[in-house]
């Protein structure tokens, strides 16, 4: 009985805190403060999270090469005093990128590239809006929120294409139109591999797709949608063209450091392009809140005992848990080449995810199937995507094996 | 309520017009898409959520791109050229092609019977009730634009596929 009104109590604690703040402020201004405060809560709790997350990367990276990682940063002013494992070195990169030099060049179209960082930022914190971080957190409930998810994310490609012409140097406006290449291609299967989730859920409301999630067999099978055959398949597509969407590796040839020296931001410098990279992790968080919260139940609890942990500790954890697999996959997988992510793009993942929308489609048409039925749909909805995947993949490989070097010395 | 409708169609203008007196093309294809952005937020002080985003997606993600790589591919040169200095034909051409798309407008505006309500008293509709009707009784114009979209494709990939299939696409 206690555990159950602490448990209620840390639910809606958030909440109750801020309706305390905003109780306490005068009449006219309520509304105000109570935006305010959603905004500021955002930003700080994914703020300190972007500021953890680079350092969590370096060190994992670290660890999978059999290296240390930062480990040398301490407390400031305190020569032999504890190093916090290195704990501290997100607030010595800011204090770099803050006083090192902002160089524009002098050609450059000074508005443009300066709006460029801005709006990649702006348009990026954006989309964590709509997320359902919690049973009672959700920032703002849009009827149409999986849209507008994909709305604010489009305009990151405008923001590229204006640092890439903006900086007036021919390279860097060629890594603009290949990031816009790779971003454009990987747009279409990014959406195409959400729409299954909306045919069976039957809206667009991210907190109706996570609601449609909440149910268990025997009370610890949850029923995600990772767990159905065209749920399985759409999370790997997803997760693909999310690691395309945010440049990430192995899809982070437009600011591949040994091909072009950081493509469409070669003249960027200083905490400009610290904005860039900031935006980019918050690009990969937010795909990542959107991919727990359509794939993996969102703030639901993995099994029906689990409840008594708040949502909202549910949701960060699946979120920090595919920050991590993400940072594995960098740290496991080799770069592609243009040509190579184009054709894996368009002639592979576009034709899977329309017939993983078939396959969704044929799940819902037989809901009704119960008994030794049941099997069969598993087995039928199995079949529509694992025999594409294996005659598409073979078709495209066939004729590239044994590869050669035209190039390079053997 | 009033005042935000005004401060969106001083956005909505004021774009269209700089874009219009700039001399930078992509200056004014920026520019454009700010206008975009400005019927994105009118829709959504109309309550039209669903087209609102659906703006953002298409115009400001998609539109805007074919725009801005039409303007860079096809100047000649590599310095920004300055466009000419207007002189009479070009601006009697300006005068009726601008009229002839003006009074298509404005006929089309007037000749609609438009239903007038205050925002506040016309009941959003939701998602659910869009796809329903779009569904319903307008499946038919849905198919063919679904139909004419997939046929620009397709012929999109046969104007863009003149290679032939003995030579990979990474031959030197």
């Amino acid at each position: 009985m206690i555990i159950a009104a602490i448990d209620s109590y840390l639910e809606v604690a958030p909440l109750a805190w801020r309706d305390a703040v905003v109780q306490w402020c005068p009449e006219p201004t309520q509304w105000l403060v109570h935006h305010l405060i959603t905004i500021v809560a955002i930003l700080a709790v994914f703020g300190t999270l972007f500021a953890f997350t680079p350092l969590a990367e370096r060190k994992l990276l670290g660890r999978l090469q059999n290296r240390l990682g930062p480990n040398r940063s301490g407390l400031p002013w305190w020569q032999n005093g504890p190093k916090l494992w290195g704990l501290t070195q997100p607030f010595a990169d800011a204090v770099k990128a803050l006083t090192k030099e902002d160089i524009v060049p002098a050609a450059a179209d000074k508005l443009l590239h300066f709006l460029a960082p801005v709006l990649i930022v702006a348009f990026s914190l954006l989309t964590f809006a709509v997320l359902p971080f919690g049973r009672h957190l959700v920032p703002v409930g849009l009827d149409a929120a999986l849209l507008y998810f994909f709305a604010a994310g489009s305009a990151t490609e405008l923001a590229i294409f204006m640092a890439g012409w903006a900086s007036r140097n021919k390279y860097s406006l060629l890594a603009a139109m290949r990031a816009l290449a790779q971003v454009i291609s990987y747009e279409l299967p990014l959406i195409l591999s959400v729409v299954p989730i909306v045919l069976i859920a039957g809206t667009l409301s991210l907190q109706d797709i996570v609601l449609a999630q909440g149910f268990w067999t025997f009370g610890f099978l949850p029923h995600w949608f990772v767990f159905t055959p065209w749920g399985f398949a759409g999370f790997l597509l997803f997760l693909v063209s999310a690691l395309a969407e945010s440049n990430r590796s192995p899809f982070d040839l437009p600011e591949a450091e040994s091909e072009l020296i950081a493509g469409h931001l070669t003249e960027y410098s200083g905490f400009k392009y610290a904005l860039f990279f900031m935006a980019e992790y918050f690009g990969l968080t937010a795909l990542s809140g959107l991919g727990v919260t359509l794939f993996l139940g969102g703030w639901q609890a993995p099994c029906a005992f689990l409840q008594f942990i708040p949502s909202w500790l549910w949701f960060m954890g699946k979120v920090i848990g595919m920050l991590l697999l993400f940072i594995w996959i960098r740290g496991t997988l080799l770069r592609l080449r243009i040509d190579q992510l184009t054709r894996l793009a368009w002639q592979f993942m576009v034709p899977l995810t329309l017939i993983n929308l078939g396959n969704a489609a044929f799940w819902s048409l037989t809901a009704g199937w119960t008994g030794p039925l049941q099997l069969v749909r598993w087995g039928v909805s199995l079949a529509i995507i694992v025999i594409p995947f294996v005659l598409l993949g073979r078709r495209l490989s066939a004729g590239r094996h044994p590869r050669t070097y035209r190039y390079a010395a053997s | 309520m009033t005042f935000a409708l005004i401060i969106i169609s001083a956005l909505i203008l004021g774009c269209a017009a700089v874009a219009m007196a700039l001399r930078n093309l992509i200056h004014s294809a920026l520019l454009l898409i700010g206008s975009w952005a400005g019927v994105a937020a009118f829709y959504l002080w109309a309550g039209a959520e669903f087209v609102a985003f659906a703006q953002i997606l298409i115009y400001i993600g998609a539109i805007s791109m074919v725009v801005l790589f039409a303007v860079l591919l096809t100047r000649q040169g590599d310095a920004p050229e300055p466009v000419e200095f207007p002189s009479l034909s070009r601006f009697v051409t300006g005068l009726i092609a601008g009229g002839g798309v003006a009074g298509v407008l404005i006929g089309a505006i007037l000749g609609m019977p438009f239903d007038v309500r205050t925002a506040q008293s016309a009941p959003a509709l939701s998602v659910k009730e869009l796809g329903a009707q779009l569904m319903g009784p307008h499946a038919v114009s849905l198919l063919v634009i679904g139909l004419l979209l997939t046929v620009a494709l397709l012929g999109a990939v046969l104007l863009a596929s003149d290679r032939r299939p003995d030579q990979p696409e990474d031959t030197p």
